[in-house]
């Protein structure tokens, strides 16, 4: 950007107090912006010279100044003129566009991870401390967020137009999209794929707050269990651990760890293991059996609520050791069977 | 005739003594049934006209309705399964019903031959059969709408539309599976007749530049529509029979339907646009006497997009979890067919320079054509750059894209085309003045409509939304204003096109002064077209060869 950064925000901070132009709200929108009045620039420029041309040609050439056409073939040079240059234009635009496409997707490693459930007609959040949202979301300003967001039934698209990020959240599989608040307010929530009746109604609010007062609310908010908490009752009452507890005699692999590492499967694939492996393998074992071990691993196919799955994929993400799965084992009494989904409704902060 | 040079190129047989010719396709035969058993490839144009106007008119109604709705933030208007079901029919209509038969099936039917020297089409029966599976596909959609109507939205995203609906998906997607059938034989049709039926001395580079557009069009059709078939019966089979193809739940893969989906919807983009760019390469050189500006570029400009329009669909999927690779491979093709259209669009420019100009209304048709094109292209480039697509996708940005292109486009040369024609179809003229009103007010009230829309999708305001937050309002409302006056404009020309055909003046054979093998006949043409076979022994656009034809018959007559 060769504009000053004076000119710039002024030029920002004019348009969209005209309400002709989102607000800025995230570290990447203004690099959204740039490229966009590039774009915008680009195409003035266009059509404002095929529009001259047409003027001009009109006028010099219409019938009462030039009775007789002059027959011309065509050029080879204006041909090839009107060939490279959109060429390279558009190039360009790609360049600049896949540049920015990889950094709006490709997360910080550093970035705290909140969990987005898609459903006919709400958003909900997840907060690894166990903080559940609808239709709302809260964040703090300058820490990466990443969003890791599934759809329970149908196509839903998750945007927030004010940090100009957007990303279909999907049917069976993880999809993710990360952003840096800068502003502290509220913006608007979308889902932007037509989803059925209420689509226009699964809309929300981000609510974007200093890293006090977000701690502030992380703490009044809190129910008492955080994600992994929820997926270590749910590990035990679905019976997990009594084959992944990492004793000598198990019959499955054990889990401490495996999160990040790289698995060979028992078909030779190496596979590194990330939320959307540990989700597929709860669902679909029979494809991801580590290599070593039988394929004796029920499906729990329709068994598992996305909530709870993100619940045992948090906990698996977070165990370091077998050693409570163990205790578990020792204590656990079959009858003492945890909710499958997180007791709803104490917390939720529902936005009307 | 020879008065002092006038800014009209218009010139017309003695009103006293001129009329229509006494044996024509028109009165050839009489009676209902000899024109719904017709073979003649114009007779079915008209009926084809006939019956796509009336759709255009219903999805016209419906795109009243959802603007009407937008006026107010507020869902007020109707409910939002109402909603649903509106944007759901005018997309359907508008897009299968309407702008895949517009140019090709009415124009180009009736065209073509003609062009080409020939008596009809290769296949005259599989003609009247493809307007008879139009006629079923749109009698089902009818049947869709009257029965409860259908809300998939005209894209059928599952698993919403095989598990989470409990409307007429079926029926409204067995129409448009028949519609594609149509479809693929009118593509047939075009191909065998341009490879098969050129008169004596007609090659490939003395076609119009409007056969050469349909005849790529005629490829994507062909290979396109067969992909959408099979993709809305594996839709029809999940929702059915519950097989599990596309609904993750059963096995199937989510993505998969998207692929499938637009493999057909993008190159079926360009079986819209590209035979109206036809339309336009023809009037833009009638009315500036020139030779169209580079014919081979323009001619294989057309082949080139029909190409590289089937190896860009990924670019509707690049924010659905693509790998980030294959999403720049698509760009970047993206970007490559973007050239094509450019080329044509200076090719038409420059066909302008040195002419001799004047603006009848297909010109003005045609130039309001060349600007909006301009910009719905342009603003294309916007969604091909990766990181511009993720935030204007899916928004009222893209909505305004894609209506620059098909509505601002393509319906601009169709109206160009029809006008253009529309001596040579019915033997009379339309009226001048008024007609120029009608394509004005078109292009105001098209860029008052759609114009906010892009400002609306930068804000992210999402499409398919029945309500919406209050702050969008102002620009919704100065949408729904110009698509009043875009409504004003369209009914303009089915009025006076109407009055016309009784009191228009009387045309003769070829009022503009045009070069094409249909000028050079009686209007409207006989049946068989040509008294006898024609030899053409000159280049399209030969301007100086109809010159001297002109003073060789004053001379003979003389």
């Amino acid at each position: 950007m060769g504009l000053s950064p004076v000119l710039w925000q002024f030029l920002v901070h004019w348009l969209h107090a005209s309400a002709l132009f989102p607000a800025e709200a995230s570290g990447i929108a203004p690099y959204v912006d740039a490229l966009y009045f590039f774009l915008v620039a680009m195409t003035i420029f266009g059509t404002t010279f095929v529009a001259i041309l047409l003027l001009v040609f009109s006028v010099r050439y219409r019938r009462e100044k030039n009775p007789v056409a002059t027959q011309i073939e065509g050029s080879t040079l204006l041909e090839a003129t009107w060939t490279i240059i959109p060429l390279a234009i558009f190039l360009v635009t790609f360049v600049w566009g896949a540049l920015l496409y990889f950094r709006i997707y490709d997360p910080p490693t550093n970035a705290m991870n909140i969990y987005v459930v898609g459903k006919q007609w709400m958003w909900k959040a997840e907060h690894p401390g166990g903080q559940h949202e609808i239709n709302a979301l809260h964040v703090p300003t300058g820490k990466p967020i990443q969003l890791t967001m599934i759809s329970q039934d149908v196509f839903h698209s998750f945007s927030i137009p004010d940090f100009r990020i957007k990303r279909e959240v999907i049917p069976g599989r993880y999809s993710t999209v990360w952003f840096e608040a800068t502003q502290v307010g509220t913006y608007h929530i979308f889902c932007t794929q037509y989803c059925g009746t209420q689509h226009s109604g699964m809309v929300g609010e981000v609510t974007v707050m200093t890293p006090g007062d977000y701690k502030k609310w992380l703490e009044q908010s809190n129910s008492g269990q955080s994600l992994a908490q929820n997926g270590e009752r749910l590990f035990a009452s679905m019976g997990c651990n009594s084959c992944h507890n990492g004793t000598a005699a198990a019959r499955g692999p054990s889990l401490a760890g495996v999160y990040g590492s790289k698995l060979t499967l028992t078909d030779g694939r190496q596979i590194l293991v990330d939320d959307a492996y540990l989700r597929n393998a709860i669902l679909n074992p029979s494809e991801h059996v580590t290599a070593g071990f039988a394929p004796i691993m029920p499906t729990y196919q329709g068994q598992i609520s996305e909530d709870g799955l993100i619940d045992l994929v948090e906990f698996i993400k977070n165990m370091q050791s077998n050693y409570r799965v163990q205790q578990t084992l020792v204590t656990a009494t079959s009858g003492e069977a945890a909710p499958t989904t997180p007791s709803e409704g104490t917390t939720e902060t529902v936005k009307p | 005739m020879s008065a002092a040079i006038g800014n009209t190129i218009v010139s017309l047989p003695d009103q006293s003594t001129a009329q229509i010719p006494k044996r024509n396709y028109i009165n050839n035969e009489h009676g209902l049934l000899s024109w719904l058993l017709t073979g003649d490839h114009k007779r079915i144009a008209i009926l084809y006209l006939i019956s796509i106007t009336f759709f255009f008119f219903i999805g016209g109604a419906f795109a009243g309705l959802i603007r009407l709705e937008l006026l107010t933030p507020q869902p007020d208007l109707v409910a939002a399964d109402t909603y649903n079901k509106f944007f759901t029919m005018h997309g359907v209509i508008m897009v299968f019903l309407f702008l895949v038969p517009s140019v090709p099936a009415t124009l180009g039917n009736f065209l073509i031959p003609i062009m080409l020297g020939a008596k009809d089409l290769a296949f005259p029966k599989i003609n009247l059969l493809s307007w008879y599976l139009y006629l079923a596909g749109g009698g089902l959609t009818l049947a869709a709408l009257v029965l409860g109507g259908v809300d998939t939205g005209w894209t059928f995203t599952t698993p919403l539309s095989t598990h989470y609906l409990n409307t007429h998906v079926i029926t409204a997607a067995t129409a448009i599976f028949i519609a594609g059938f149509s479809s693929i034989f009118t593509g047939l049709n075009f191909i065998v007749t341009i490879h098969r039926m050129r008169c004596p001395g007609m090659t490939w580079f003395r076609m119009p530049l409007f056969v050469w557009s349909h005849y790529a069009a005629s490829l994507l059709m062909v290979l396109g529509t067969p992909v959408l078939a099979i993709t809305l019966v594996l839709v029809a089979l999940e929702r059915l029979f519950n097989i599990g193809v596309f609904d993750p739940t059963k096995g199937g893969d989510p993505l998969l339907f998207q692929h499938l989906f637009w493999f057909y919807s993008h190159p079926a983009v360009y079986i819209m646009i590209l035979p109206g760019m036809g339309v336009i390469s023809e009037v833009i050189s009638t009315f500036s006497r020139k030779r169209v500006f580079g014919y081979t570029a323009v001619a294989f400009s057309s082949v080139a997009i029909a190409l590289f329009g089937f190896f860009v669909w990924e670019h509707h999927m690049f924010i659905m979890g693509v790998s980030n690779y294959s999403a720049l491979v698509f760009s970047l093709l993206t970007m490559l067919v973007a050239v094509p259209s450019a080329i044509k669009i200076f090719n038409w420019a420059f066909t302008l320079q040195k002419g001799s100009i004047t603006f009848e209304t297909p010109m003005l048709y045609a130039f309001g054509f060349m600007g909006l094109f301009t910009i719905g292209g342009l603003t294309g480039v916007f969604l091909g750059s990766l990181g511009m697509d993720i935030h204007l996708t899916e928004t009222y940005f893209i909505v305004a894209h894609f209506h620059f292109v098909m509505v601002g486009g393509m319906l601009m040369a169709f109206l160009a085309g029809v006008h253009f024609w529309w001596p040579k179809m019915t033997g009379r003229m339309y009226p001048e003045s008024l007609s120029k009103l009608a394509a004005v007010t078109t292009f105001i009230g098209f860029n008052l409509t759609f114009l906010p829309q892009f400002i609306l999708g930068y804000l992210g305001m999402p499409r398919r939304y029945h309500a919406y937050p209050p702050e969008f309002q102002v620009l919704n409302v100065l949408s729904t204003a110009g698509a009043t006056v875009l409504g004003v404009g369209y009914m303009l020309p089915m009025l006076y096109l109407a009055w016309s055909l009784k009191y228009g003046a009387i045309a003769g054979d070829n009022p503009w002064q045009a070069t094409g093998l249909e000028w050079q006949i009686q209007s409207p043409p006989l049946t068989e077209n040509f008294v006898e076979i024609p030899i053409m022994d000159h280049e399209a656009y030969d301007y100086e060869w109809l010159e001297n034809k002109t003073k060789n018959e004053v001379t003979t007559v003389g």
